[in-house]
């Protein structure tokens, strides 16, 4: 128990409106070098307000610990695994943190002339070509801001070529596995949801398929390889199906990370997919973003991508505005460039090999955690693992110890939980993703943590279901939360 | 592979474990066909020395550094240096999401804060975890209004930022909601307060108003809000610059505040990331996207917070979900805080009131082309000599200049939009104003 963890102080902290105290400030600006302005003569006096009531007054110093203190509340990637599943929690190398701060990228502005931004310009049309190569699609969009957002874009892009062709459709095909942004996407862009059920393997029946692809159905949204981890051995028979009843095919390109290097969706009949640079390009998630969504897509649909897109002018690169198929803008300006400088430098460190040696690793780590674990927990489906496995607590909850209860355990043997109770379709789901960044030392450790709370879950299920019991934070009442919801602080009284 | 932490060695003793021979036999469910023969086309890996040397030679590609009076939706504030010192602890860099709320009360803490201060800032009772950006805020916005009130439409000033103005479009086009643009006065650069009745009807969730508005001018919010709530329609307030707030007073009308914090957290790093955030009335909480931060006990009664109200959110209701966020910009609305914190009651209202001085010396020197009162952007008019001709003759000078308005307003082609702010230095100011004046004399 103590290989990974033991206690260490942790200091309290109060809210910074409990700290703040009048008459204190943080920081100083500069000398005004120009006459003052009384702003309720400049913006009349119905305008101005007369402070911001509540707002806190701190000194540098204390702002700095407060949120030092805060941060040592949290988990995170660099202290240790964190076997999310589905949401790839690899390393994030710093010298891309080191690559987003050049002050020559950082400092442009998102409206200066093209010719003064050429080295900006230069950086995302490197990424757009990296990205397509790694997915062997035609053309890649770098503007959508995170994964859901691609899948958005992606939606719109299919609604639009459909209707270009006479009729968009009506319905978009999801399998019961799927992440729940598929179908939230679907109905934002004006399509009905057909849930379509796995078979016993995990994956899509290819011999119920093709009758329900109808002449109503514009996609199917497919993850590949799918959310128990396991590659749909029939893509490109589905894309032909799709394709012969005027049907697209969609990849939530979340677990492109199994695929990077050893097989490109492209070439399996993909339409259009989207990428997680947090996820497979190693930006890190920062609590919950930024990310990027690129969304890559074949000829047929490139004249809908969203403006304005680059095109290269004598020698430079220019932005194109006059795309009239065009989607339009699916958010201000050109993308989260920050978050696009930090997945260049990783392709770019990475190389052709280095970044199958990625995918080839998280494959590898995910099976040998499988394989270790099998003897101790349920394996509902034995297909073979990509980058993640996913056990139920079948055998544990015979002892009343759920999914939840071992994850919160895991917490006290030093690891973040895994994905709890995803993909919907195993009940009782504990969902694995090591990816490549563990060392076997790591994943030994996280194995063995496994082992040991399976036997607690035998032999004193008590221990486990109150779990965990290491953190300074004991379990939370989240339905308190949710019924009484208290969403900013007040003073009291 | 240096991001790799596993010897060759390492790897054998793994695959024995697993009763493999090869590393490729990993892939053996891949239909032989759909394998890459050949290693990709990108090249080998390079050493971090090289990649930065690449990177760092773009950006001294790019004209940065010099004074600049671009705003338009990107503004150029200081950073304290302490901003980028805590944002960068790993504890909260490479943190997921925080679900599990007993390791991650540092980051939900701070965004319980964040919720805080925004509603502080804008006078609403709740406000969302943070959004993309100000533009899909928007949005999100309007998609909000028709979930309250049941209606379709949604009338728009045109002196709403022009970008978020067209992002509303894109997401509202498979939505059968119609939106109609509610003209500015020529003089003022206000919304025509006279022509919004005649707008807004029965069919019509919100009229969305930006004060200040696109050309920096602040709006008559208390008489928009007042026209929309007579249609039965609610009032959306945008805002992209939002130093604006701290000097401004809150709509108290207004039911949803959507905007965005790019001021407040990060330099304009060529337009993203940044950070929306979606604020509103307490009765409309359960409409509201995204996540959100909750006040809770633990069980040993300590104060302790988790995300919450998620049945409104895609991982739990799906296709029936407010919308299909998931992913956010936690990490932007983090040094939001921090730079709230930082600034502070006074420091923040100090930092705007410069503002307010520096756009107004720049513009008592020039041509305003409208009347209404304004912030820290204007429009100036540039004398019959095309904007990009100024910018030109700026560029010259080492300074960049302005936005030329014709590319969004064909009606405002002889005009630009300017934006000072802390961090216009007073001898910049007067060269720009010495080209601008140069023109006038033949």
């Amino acid at each position: 128990m103590t290989r990974k963890i033991r206690s260490h102080i942790v200091q309290e902290e109060p809210l910074l409106f409990e700290l703040s105290s009048p008459g204190k400030r943080g920081c100083q600006l500069p000398a005004l070098d120009v006459a003052a302005v009384d702003p309720r003569e400049a913006l009349g006096e119905d305008n101005v307000r007369v402070e911001i009531e509540g707002f806190p007054e701190l000194s540098e110093v204390e702002v700095v610990r407060h949120f030092t203190r805060l941060s040592t509340w949290n988990y995170a990637i660099d202290l240790g695994m964190y076997p999310l599943g589905s949401c790839t929690m690899k390393y994030n190398p710093r010298a891309n943190e080191a690559a987003a701060r050049i002050e020559g990228l950082a400092w442009a502005h998102p409206y200066q002339p093209e010719d003064q931004v050429q080295g900006c310009l230069e950086i995302m049309a490197r990424l757009e070509q990296a990205l397509a190569e790694i997915t062997g699609m035609d053309a890649v969009s770098l503007q959508p801001a995170a994964g859901a957002h691609g899948e958005l874009t992606g939606i719109l892009l299919i609604r639009a070529l459909l209707a270009s062709r006479g009729n968009p459709r009506r319905k978009i095909l999801i399998p019961d596995s799927a992440h729940g942004t598929n179908p939230a996407t679907a109905a934002i862009a004006g399509y009905e949801v057909e849930n379509i059920r796995s078979n016993d393997r995990g994956m899509i029946d290819l011999e119920a398929f093709p009758s329900l692809v109808t002449e109503d159905v514009a996609a199917l949204m497919i993850t590949n390889p799918n959310t128990l981890g396991v590659f749909e051995v029939n893509i490109a028979r589905i894309a032909e199906i799709l394709h012969s009843k005027g049907a697209l095919l969609y990849m939530d390109g979340a677990n492109m990370n199994a695929l990077a290097g050893v097989t490109r969706p492209g070439d399996a009949g993909v339409d259009v997919l989207h990428l997680n640079l947090h996820k497979t390009f190693s930006t890190p998630h920062g609590g919950g973003g930024p990310g990027s969504g690129p969304v890559a897509v074949k000829k047929e649909l490139e004249p809908f991508l969203p403006v304005p897109r680059l095109k290269p002018v004598d020698g430079q690169w220019r932005w194109d505005y006059d795309r009239p198929q065009s989607i339009g803008r699916v958010r201000a300006f050109y993308g989260n460039f920050g978050v696009l400088v930090r997945a260049l430098a990783y392709i770019m460190a990475c190389g052709a090999e280095g970044l199958r040696a990625a995918t080839v690793d998280a494959v590898l780590n995910a099976n040998y955690v499988r394989k270790a674990l099998e003897p101790y927990y349920d394996l509902p489906h034995k297909e073979p693992s990509m980058h993640e496995c996913v056990f139920s607590d079948r055998r544990q909850a015979r002892h009343g110890v759920r999914t939840m209860d071992i994850a919160k355990r895991l917490i006290d043997y030093g690891f973040h939980p895994y994905t709890v109770a995803f993909p919907l379709i195993v009940p009782g789901a504990m969902m694995i993703e090591p990816t490549e960044s563990e060392s076997l030392r790591e994943l030994d450790l996280f194995i063995e943590a496994m082992i040991a709370i399976a036997r607690e879950a035998e032999e004193n299920p008590e221990l486990v279901r109150t779990a965990p019991h290491s953190t300074r934070t004991s379990r939370v009442d989240e339905v308190t939360a949710a019924r009484k919801p208290v969403l900013r602080w007040r003073p009291e009284g | 592979m240096r991001f790799l932490p596993k010897s060759d060695a390492e790897r054998r003793r793994m695959l024995e474990a697993l009763g493999l021979e090869s590393l490729e036999q990993l892939f053996a469910q891949i239909p032989p066909e759909l394998r890459l023969e050949e290693p990709l086309p990108l090249g080998p890996g390079l050493s971090e020395f090289e990649v930065l040397e690449f990177l760092q030679a773009c950006g001294r590609r790019n004209v940065v550094g010099r004074p600049c009076f671009l705003g338009a939706g990107a503004y150029f504030h200081y950073r304290p240096a302490v901003i980028e010192a805590l944002a960068s602890r790993g504890e909260f860099l490479t943190a997921y999401t925080p679900y599990q709320a007993e390791i991650s009360q540092g980051l939900l803490t701070a965004i319980f804060e964040f919720q805080t201060l925004i509603c502080q800032l804008t006078g609403m009772d709740v406000a969302n975890a943070s959004m993309y950006d100000g533009s899909t805020a928007m949005a999100e916005a309007a998609f909000m209004a028709r979930r309250i009130t049941g209606r379709e439409h949604v009338v728009v000033a045109a002196s709403v930022h022009p970008e978020y103005r067209e992002v509303l479009r894109t997401y509202a086009r498979n939505q059968a909601i119609r939106i109609r643009e509610a003209p500015y006065d020529p003089e003022t650069g206000r919304v025509d307060t006279g022509r919004l009745a005649a707008l807004l009807d029965a069919d019509t969730a919100a009229l969305v108003v930006q004060s200040p508005n696109f050309f920096g001018v602040i709006e008559p919010l208390p008489l928009a809000a007042e026209a929309a709530h007579s249609a039965g329609a609610l009032l959306i307030h945008v805002f992209t610059e939002a130093v604006a707030l701290a000097l401004l007073k809150p709509c108290e009308q207004a039911d949803i505040v959507a905007g965005e914090l790019q001021s407040f957290a990060l330099p304009p790093s060529y337009g993203g990331p940044y950070a929306g955030v979606i604020a509103t009335r307490e009765r409309f909480v359960r409409q509201l996207p995204g996540r959100l931060v909750g006040q809770t006990t633990d069980t040993r009664g300590q104060r302790a917070f988790c995300l919450t109200l998620a049945t409104r959110e895609q991982h739990i209701r799906r296709e029936k979900a407010t919308s299909n966020i998931c992913t956010n910009q936690a990490l932007v609305a983090l040094m939001a805080t921090i730079f709230m914190a930082l600034y502070g009651k006074q420091g923040l209202r100090e930092l705007a009131e410069q503002n307010l001085a520096k756009a107004h010396y720049v513009a008592g020197r020039l041509e305003r082309r409208f009347s209404g009162p304004f912030f820290n952007e204007f429009v100036a008019r540039c004398g019959g000599r095309p904007p990009e001709q100024i910018n030109r003759d700026l560029a010259a000078r080492g300074i960049i200049g302005g936005l030329p308005l014709g590319r969004f307003y064909p009606e405002l082609a002889d005009a630009m939009l300017l934006c000072a702010t802390e961090t216009s230095r007073r001898e910049d100011m007067d060269r720009l104003i010495e080209v601008f004046g140069a023109g006038e004399q033949p």
